[in-house]
């Protein structure tokens, strides 16, 4: 892992710690609130805090997996080539794809 | 080779002897077990010096200086690395003795590995002074009590036993990983304010091989048997590799 791999995975983590803490902490508060899909949806369509909030997340955790994961398979399952790091591009843009996908959806329901 | 030659010979376990089982052969062998008698005062490496020299003149193991100073009798003593010649049989669990090689490291035979790998890697993390193209004009004034000498102080007096790099798992899981004892000379040496190499060096701790590869384990701190802790230099050369980034971003 070089420096800039390293910096970027602690720098992501310290905003994951943060965003996670409130993801976990709004799903259970919103739950046990006894809210409906709708009355969820219709509190975070077109609220521009949510959606900041979330495409932060999204990208910190697009940076952050791929960086771990890269270690793991490198030391675990001996995959070091060049081919390593293509799949891990691909797995951030995947995880990037998927997350915005979801956020805009929840956003613009 | 009659592994248990001499075990069936003696039969019965005496009172006043201990059951020691060695690792015989290279990276493919099996144990081989010997009794030992006893003694006062006895080190691991005095149960390996008679077993070679009353009972099979073939093992093969390495020590010199017997008193802790040259680091080459090291040996995985029960699962744990350790120096054999500072390592008394009384301070061990009760019950058999089992003496593997140093691990991370090819076996040449029996007990003895061969530790090029391991000073090829202090060559690789440029564990050497660098004193640039000119020569200073007058001495370093290095003070006693600054920051930097007493970082290096913390991590000078390594003897380059192996013990830490037979004790690292990332070493085990990456066989190009500089190991903590390479880490920690580079970063006594990213303290030595004569150096003039610190930029290669930083370089070349960087990357897939170096510092920021260590999982924090501390296996190296926790076996290391100058009580030196590499995992700190390690999070020193992580510190300083990651200032070198961002002041280039700057």
């Amino acid at each position: 892992m070089n420096p800039v791999l390293y910096l970027a995975q602690r720098g992501t983590a310290l905003i994951l710690a943060v965003a996670v803490t409130i993801h976990l902490i709004t799903i259970i508060y919103a739950i046990r609130g006894g809210l409906t899909a709708g009355e969820i949806l219709a509190r975070t369509h077109g609220n521009r805090w949510f959606l900041s909030f979330y495409l932060i997340f999204v990208l910190a955790a697009a940076i952050h997996a791929p960086i771990g994961l890269r270690s793991i398979l490198r030391e675990w399952a001996k995959w070091r080539t060049r081919s390593l790091d293509m799949a891990m591009l691909a797995f951030s843009a995947l995880l990037l794809v998927l997350g915005v996908r979801a956020a805009l959806a929840v956003y613009l329901a | 080779m009659n592994v248990h030659a001499r075990t069936e010979k003696t039969g019965s376990h005496p009172a006043d002897a201990m059951t020691v089982k060695v690792w015989r052969g290279d990276r493919v062998g099996e144990f081989q077990t010997f009794e030992v008698p006893r003694r006062e005062n006895q080190t691991v490496l005095d149960v390996v010096t008679e077993i070679q020299r009353s009972q099979d003149a073939t093992l093969s193991y390495r020590f010199a200086c017997r008193v802790g100073m040259c680091g080459s009798c090291a040996m995985v003593v029960n699962g744990r690395p350790r120096w054999t010649c500072r390592t008394r049989i009384d301070q061990l669990e009760q019950g058999t003795i089992q003496l593997e090689p140093l691990r991370n490291l090819p076996i040449v035979k029996d007990l003895a590995v061969d530790m090029a790998p391991f000073f090829e890697k202090w060559r690789s993390a440029h564990g050497y002074f660098e004193p640039g193209e000119n020569p200073p004009e007058d001495f370093a004034v290095v003070a006693p009590d600054s920051t930097e000498r007493q970082a290096a102080d913390a991590g000078i007096e390594c003897i380059n036993c192996g013990i830490c790099y037979s004790a690292c798992d990332v070493v085990s899981w990456n066989e190009d990983y500089l190991g903590p004892a390479a880490l920690n000379r580079a970063w006594t040496l990213v303290n030595d304010v004569r150096d003039r190499g610190q930029d290669a060096r930083l370089q070349a701790v960087s990357g897939d091989a170096g510092c920021h590869s260590c999982h924090s384990h501390m296996s190296c701190t926790e076996f290391c048997p100058k009580a030196i802790s590499p995992t700190f230099s390690i999070a020193g050369l992580k510190r300083a590799t990651s200032a070198r980034v961002w002041k280039r971003w700057r």
